[in-house]
């Protein structure tokens, strides 16, 4: 199964990356970008099969190490 | 209905009889908005209403001193036009949080504390305490602490040049973050945040306000408990690249002749910056919070009054300079608005949409915060244990190998290999000796800069341990040849509302006052962390000192490397091994006990002041002073950093047994190799101070009385293995 997981900083933390895409998307001439935030993609393969059984353990890893949840959320998708 | 209900007060920070006051001073019911302010500015952080009674005692003037406590960071005259400016801050409870961005904006507040005066910041220096080595959290936290101060420190361009790493269960829960900066300024353009002149605007500099750390301050002043975790507000996160810009323009700004006062937004942010400046000028200020740059959509007053957003100042500025500052920010980058103007009246009167949302009086505010005479025990005397004590060593090569492997004495090269101590192009002595030391650019001076504390001493005899830390960087300083001039404090406790913590507060104090007075070395900056426990249990008591020193000729300064194989290894002060407390009789044999060294601070500043000579002499080949681990440490230090043998040897005439006297931490003691031992000795004499030859270096071996012989690649590899092979476990 593949688990696909999106890391993003949550509402209100500063992002200064997304403020140096922003700024230089603007400095490239692409007018018209109001913000940009910018987080992470992972994508694992596991062997798990069972669909709960496998978010359990994704929501595990992503508590644990993929993402630090005092600053980021993130959202988990499995696809078989 | 009542906005304001006992458990929004209480939520706020604020006791009932605070509140009351509150009530007295506002003459009426305050809104939320005015109830976050008293809170933020009534917290243990912004107002010090647990230990400004005590910080009033200590001496903060001298001939060297141009600003003492009450600016931003303390100012020292250092010669030639020009001025130190320096301070230490804690941020000890965002780094336990978020360690990484906790530590990186901790640099970054203090760098700001150092170049709204006017400096360029010079040289960082962090003191950084962690709980065990086997609790689960110390790993992710020093590694997330670490990586912060150097992600933070090297991409702003500031060298970090000094400071201390130790490891210790009671920081468990409550680790410390310490950060120093030291800037350079010149002595007649220092910028201070008193406010001034009816109808100047008030103006905000910088990056955009979200709703960063809101209620930092107050979280910055509260216990720990187990929901901690739960009620987490949003940590700041630090932008080091702003950072940069806000520097480099703030210092352009301040070449023109268009600022009144200036402060940067740190803990408590608008708020505290506001009414610091105004209070401080005596003013009133009218704020129009629609004109401050948000970075978010549909924030309150309440919100932009206490967010705690990084890289923020507030400048007052003379009337009609306002298109000079907006062009120089906007070169750089950075948000410039007009927010609001001087008044006369007194008070702070807050706006939004077109109303007056908060009005406020700013003196009774900022100067009638409840200040506290707490109760306080002093420490009870511990009983010592004496030389005679101990056993000897079976092999005191073997017990100085297991000392120099221990997590406390291990080298601490991975941390500052991390950290870009060279930037800049002034260092001249990196991390790993005595004190770091920076050329003071485009003159033959330079600065020493150092932090030191020894909490197990304060523990065991606060009054001892704050005269013994004080000493300890009197003599770091010292061992590289510069001058001591001034300190800067970050006295890190637990619950003050316990007398038995609040007593260690005042000892610690009592102690700093004997030694800072009896050494010429006044406080001229600092910051209290309390309230540093967990479930009831509070961390050792641990003031730390961060020290500034001059060297007037750079080329005349001392590091702990020998300079050739048959050099004598003098050692300078008294040794009658005392054990209590050391790292030996903890280590070796598993006891935490005894007193702390009593520090002699006549002989402290006589031994100082005869090694700061004969190092300006030019007489010195090295010099090292002696601390933890005593005489064995320091020499197995220099061997190391030298790459070269050393035999000790224990003079006949010494009765102190071997091993108290190899580990022994007598205090105000240095070691130094030298050519020409008996110059020297007839110098020693002459001004009264003990010295004895100990020792001679040569060969590829270390070798102790008392012990076998190892070698000094071994040795290295012992002492440079703990903390990688720790980091990596």
């Amino acid at each position: 199964m593949k688990a696909r997981i999106h890391v993003t900083l949550k509402n209100g933390v500063l992002d200064p990356q997304g403020k140096a895409i922003e700024h230089t998307l603007g400095s490239l001439g692409f007018d018209g970008v109001n913000e940009a935030r910018q987080g992470k993609f992972i994508e694992l393969d596991i062997a798990e099969t069972d669909e709960a059984k496998a978010r359990e353990t994704v929501t595990a890893m992503c508590e644990k190490l993929l993402a630090n949840t005092v600053i980021e959320n993130y959202s988990i998708d499995l696809e078989q | 209905m009542s906005e304001i209900t006992p458990e929004i007060v209480a939520e706020h920070g604020i006791n009932e009889e605070e509140y009351a006051l509150v009530l007295e001073i506002m003459g009426r019911e305050p809104n939320l908005l005015e109830l976050g302010i008293f809170s933020v500015m009534w917290s243990e952080h912004c107002s010090y209403k647990s230990s400004k009674k005590w910080l009033k005692t200590l001496p903060t003037e001298g001939p060297q001193v141009i600003m003492g406590p009450g600016e931003n960071a303390g100012v020292i005259d250092i010669g030639d036009g020009n001025a130190a400016i320096f301070k230490m801050e804690s941020h000890n409870h965002p780094s336990f949080i978020e360690p990484y961005q906790g530590a990186a904006t901790g640099v970054g507040g203090i760098l700001r504390d150092v170049f709204t005066m006017g400096a360029r910041p010079i040289a960082n220096v962090n003191a950084l305490r962690f709980g065990e080595p086997d609790h689960p959290k110390t790993r992710h936290l020093v590694s997330g602490v670490v990586a912060g101060v150097g992600g933070y420190g090297n991409c702003v361009g500031v060298p970090t040049v000094a400071g201390e790493v130790e490891f210790d269960p009671s920081y468990n829960g409550n680790i410390l973050v310490n950060a120093m900066t030291v800037g350079l300024a010149k002595a007649d353009r220092i910028f201070t945040a008193q406010a001034s002149g009816v109808g100047n605007p008030v103006v905000y500099v910088g990056s955009k306000t979200g709703r960063d750390g809101i209620h930092g301050a107050t979280m910055a002043s509260a216990e720990f408990d187990d929901d901690s975790d739960e009620k987490r507000p949003t940590v700041q996160v630090g932008d080091p690249f702003t950072e940069k810009l806000l520097i480099e323009a703030c210092l352009e700004l301040m070449q023109t002749d268009a600022i009144v006062a200036i402060q940067d937004m740190g803990a408590a942010g608008l708020t505290s910056s506001s009414f610091e400046m105004a209070s401080s000028g005596d003013m009133g200020v009218e704020l129009n919070l629609d004109q401050v740059p948000q970075r978010e959509e549909g924030m309150t007053p309440y919100e932009m009054m206490l967010s705690e957003s990084q890289e923020r100042m507030l400048i007052i500025l003379k009337p009609g300079k306002e298109d000079l500052a907006r062009s120089i920010m906007d070169k750089w980058d950075l948000d410039f608005a007009v927010i609001g103007k001087l008044t006369d009246s007194k008070r702070m009167v807050l706006k939004f949409h077109g109303d007056v949302v908060g009005d406020l009086p700013i003196k009774p505010l900022a100067h009638h915060s409840p200040e506290y005479d707490r109760p306080w025990v002093p420490t009870p005397d511990s009983d010592d244990v004496l030389a005679s004590d101990i056993q000897e060593a079976a092999d005191t090569t073997q017990a100085l190998k297991t000392l120099m492997s221990s997590p406390n004495m291990s080298s601490r090269r991975w941390v500052w290999e991390q950290y870009d101590h060279m930037v800049m192009g002034d260092t001249i002595q990196r991390p790993g000796g005595d004190a770091g030391v920076v050329r003071v650019h485009g003159t033959d001076r330079a600065l020493a800069v150092t932090s030191d504390c020894t909490p197990r001493y304060c523990k065991a005899n606060p009054v001892r341990g704050g005269a013994q830390a004080v000493a300890e960087t009197y003599r770091n300083i010292t061992a590289v040849g510069a001058t001591p001039l001034a300190i800067t404090d970050n006295m890190n406790f637990g619950n003050p509302e316990r007398p038995e913590i609040m007593g260690q507060f005042v000892g610690c104090i009592e102690g700093m006052r004997d030694a800072c007075l009896a050494l010429d070395y006044p406080v001229v900056s600092g910051n209290v962390s309390l309230y540093n426990e967990t479930n009831g249990k509070g961390i050792l008591p641990t003031p730390v000192i961060g020290g500034v020193g001059l060297i007037k000729n750079s080329d005349k300064t001392a590091t702990v490397t020998f300079g050739s194989e048959g050099e004598s290894l003098v050692l300078i002060g008294d040794s009658i091994g005392h054990v209590g407390m050391s790292i030996y009789l903890d280590v070796i044999e598993g006891r935490r006990e005894g007193n702390a060294p009593v520090v002699d601070l006549a002989a402290e500043r006589k031994n100082g002041d005869f090694v700061r000579s004969q190092i300006e002499g030019g007489f010195v080949e090295s010099c090292h002073d002696l601390s933890d681990g005593g005489l064995a440490a320091a020499v197995a230090d220099m061997a190391i950093a030298s790459n070269m043998g050393v035999e000790v040897i224990k003079p006949a005439e010494v009765e102190t047994p071997t091993t108290a006297w190899l580990f022994g931490e007598d205090q105000g003691r240095y070691l130094i190799s030298i050519g020409d031992a008996e110059s020297l000795l007839e110098a020693a004499e002459e001004a009264g101070v003990s010295a004895a030859i100990v020792g001679r270096t040569g060969g590829n071996d270390l070798t102790l009385p008392g012990g076998s012989t190892i070698s000094v690649a071994e040795l290295r590899a012992c002492n440079e293995a703990w903390m990688p092979n720790y980091m990596a476990g």
